[in-house]
């Protein structure tokens, strides 16, 4: 009977936490498999796999705006433009990526300097102390929702600059909020693609602009 | 932690907040009866996936046949006739077992594991598309409060298949339609996200339950008929989402006389059936999120809720079930005929060329877009200066009495919204039906942000 039942016990323990494992195996096999494999095309498939795989921590984690983010900006956006361009360079020479030794060396202690920054903030972090966070956590027959709920409305409301914990108490708890900086980094970002269009354009003589932008639509 | 069990009226907005797991709940509460819990919920979600799943591989089922029916009838032929009966139902049925039985071809130049892997890679985004369809209140697999936000996102990976798929065949064909699909879906994603956004503006949410219940009553309370910004949105949405699933006149990937079948020109057998799934499937995924967004979600829109899914659906236990079928049914309905103008469209009209595709995306489309979100954003403070509400149409005080809608006699009744027992900002009110908005420019200013207890009674009115 044990082999019926399996699925059904993979299923429950995927409810009581497992999920967040599955997951974060699936992020760190995937994230090795882009540094060892040397093929760039595989190299970006298995960025996306790793990638993804964050975004379902994340979501695992019941933080789905921030899983959701994660997706549409990395996985959709950033991936498909760097797999563009890896499909349109990857052709003979550069197609495999094949590091020195010196590099190895180099990368690999970069590699270990930051996994020693990432397990000392994690190993600060006081865990015991940190209440149910996780929809995993609080999951059980029928639902109940997490303690800190789902993450959307609080991150909109710190957006606008109101403090979602403070509310309902007497002091004032507007501030200016993340508007600003929010909306300087957009302009900023509009300028670079303004740029780059501009610098792109340059480069190219005012006879063959024509073929060039026919060309480009016609790929 | 309140518990649901399928006995408990579900149209109560109290218990919207549970609703995500609404019907595993039942379910599980019924199996949890007889075995362990724990293990009576892991079975339930596993029902539940099932369902989706047996949804998901059905309706290709259906629709490619319907496929071949539309296009025969267009083409002044018949279409399949023979297997299954009068009108060829088992024709699709026959096609997947001839195509299972094919040889799984890989071409010596390709990149084996890429060209295998990319057909699930397409496969699972369309998929993960349906977790958050709402196909009736409470049953939603997944209601995220980001569910149109999610979906977009997840549609996106769709292309990340196609390209891969486009790449390793290891042919010129392959690898052009990979590239006009990335170019096309990229460029597409963007007018698409910002039309989805205008009925959001409108309602003030993004939970796909919850933007399907805002649409009750008559079908004069759904998005498409709420203002002319969500009119044109509408259509543009789904001009959009057709191009964004690769359907002709836009089906430049494919493209079969330009590039032999563009990027699955080198495959065979299940793997090309299961890009071709994923394609049906993504069609009603789109046309799904077009009814929940703008045609009323799982609504009638004739005041068949008022009259007998209510009373049903307070009656619990099968009463509750078989409510929430019909309700489900007239959502997949509405999706069905969608998906049906996608079809016809597609054996109207003549494909468009790559430039002309580009071009209607970024020089007619994304403006078009930018402007309906800019509209909407405004709409509802130019129409309440001169109506006094915030739509043209006094539907609920007109129409609705009789057919179950509040009266709007309230600026809104915020036990009926629990999106704004959360947000006490009080700026946004999107009720049920009528009195959307009722945002003045003063109160925007915000002094003390309202307590929320005081939302949370009703005492604020915004």
């Amino acid at each position: 009977m044990s082999w019926l039942t399996a699925p059904i016990d993979a299923v429950a323990w995927v409810f009581q936490g497992g999920a967040v494992y599955v997951f974060a195996l699936m992020a760190v096999v995937c994230a090795v498999a882009v540094v060892v494999s040397q093929n760039v095309v595989r190299m970006a498939f298995w960025l996306i796999l790793s990638l993804a795989a964050t975004a379902g921590l994340f979501f695992s984690l019941n933080a789905d705006f921030v899983g959701a983010a994660q997706l549409l900006i990395y996985v959709g956006g950033t991936l498909v433009l760097l797999v563009f361009g890896v499909m349109l360079t990857a052709s003979g020479p550069f197609l495999q990526i094949k590091s020195r030794p010196g590099e190895m060396v180099l990368g690999g202690v970069v590699g270990l300097v930051l996994l020693g920054l990432i397990l000392s903030s994690a190993i600060s972090v006081d865990w015991a102390n940190r209440g149910p966070r996780s929809a995993a956590e609080t999951v059980g027959v029928g639902f109940n929702p997490p303690a800190s709920g789902n993450t959307t409305r609080e991150l909109g409301l710190k957006f606008l600059g109101a403090n979602p914990k403070d509310l309902g108490s007497s002091r004032s708890t507007l501030s200016p909020g993340f508007l600003l900086p929010f909306e300087i980094v957009s302009v900023h970002l509009l300028v670079v693609l303004i740029g780059a269009a501009y610098l792109a354009r340059t480069k190219r003589r005012r006879t063959g602009a024509k073929s060039e932008a026919s060309s480009l639509t016609a790929s | 932690m309140p518990q649901v069990g399928i006995g408990s009226p579900l149209s109560e907005v109290e218990n919207a907040g549970m609703s995500s797991v609404l019907a595993a709940a039942s379910i599980a509460e019924l199996l949890a009866q007889y075995i362990d819990s724990t293990w009576a919920y892991a079975l339930a979600a596993l029902i539940h996936a099932a369902l989706v799943l047996g949804f998901f591989g059905v309706a290709p089922l259906v629709y490619i046949w319907l496929e071949r029916k539309v296009a025969g009838r267009i083409q002044d032929r018949l279409g399949p006739t023979r297997v299954g009966g009068k009108f060829g139902w088992l024709q699709t049925l026959a096609d997947g077992v001839k195509l299972i039985q094919k040889e799984d071809l890989c071409p010596e130049a390709a990149d084996r594991m890429l060209f295998r892997v990319s057909p699930y890679l397409v496969f699972v985004a369309s998929f993960a598309a349906f977790l958050v369809l709402p196909w009736a209140d409470g049953w939603i697999a997944q209601d995220l409060d980001i569910g149109i936000f999610f979906i977009l996102a997840i549609m996106s990976l769709e292309v990340m298949g196609v390209i891969f798929a486009g790449y390793s065949s290891g042919s010129k064909w392959a690898l052009f339609g990979g590239m006009r699909e990335a170019a096309q879906v990229v460029s597409y994603e963007i007018p698409m996200a910002i039309c989805a956004l205008v009925p959001v503006t409108a309602l003030g949410t993004l939970s796909m339950a919850e933007i399907s219940r805002m649409q009750g009553g008559t079908f004069l309370n759904w998005m498409v008929l709420h203002d002319p910004f969500c009119f044109i949105a509408f259509f543009v949405y789904f001009t959009v989402a057709t191009a964004s699933v690769k359907r002709a006149p836009f089906d430049l990937a494919e493209a079969e006389s330009e590039l032999v079948a563009g990027f699955h020109t080198e495959y065979s057998g299940i793997r090309w059936s299961y890009f071709f799934m994923a394609e049906y499937a993504s069609m009603f995924a789109v046309s799904g999120i077009a009814t929940a967004l703008f045609l009323g979600g799982w609504h009638s829109g004739i005041g068949l809720e008022k009259a007998v899914l209510d009373p049903l659906r307070a009656q619990g236990g099968a009463g509750f079930l078989i409510a929430n079928i019909i309700a489900a049914s007239i959502f997949i309905a509405k999706g069905c005929v969608l998906v049906f103008v996608q079809m016809w469209v597609r054996w109207t009209l003549p494909r468009l060329r790559i430039d002309q595709v580009m071009t209607t995306c970024l020089k007619y489309l994304l403006p078009i877009s930018c402007f309906l979100f800019l509209g909407i954003t405004v709409w509802p403070m130019v129409i309440h200066r001169f109506t006094g509400r915030t739509t043209i149409l006094d539907s609920v005080n007109v129409l609705g009495s009789e057919l179950g809608v509040p009266k709007a006699n309230q600026a809104y009744r915020p036990e009926l919204v629990p999106a704004l027992n959360k947000a006490p900002t009080g700026a946004v009110a999107p009720q049920g039906s009528e009195a959307k908005v009722e945002v003045k420019p003063e109160d925007k200013q915000a002094g003390p942000v309202p307590n929320r207890e005081a939302v949370q009674e009703g005492q604020v009115q915004s």
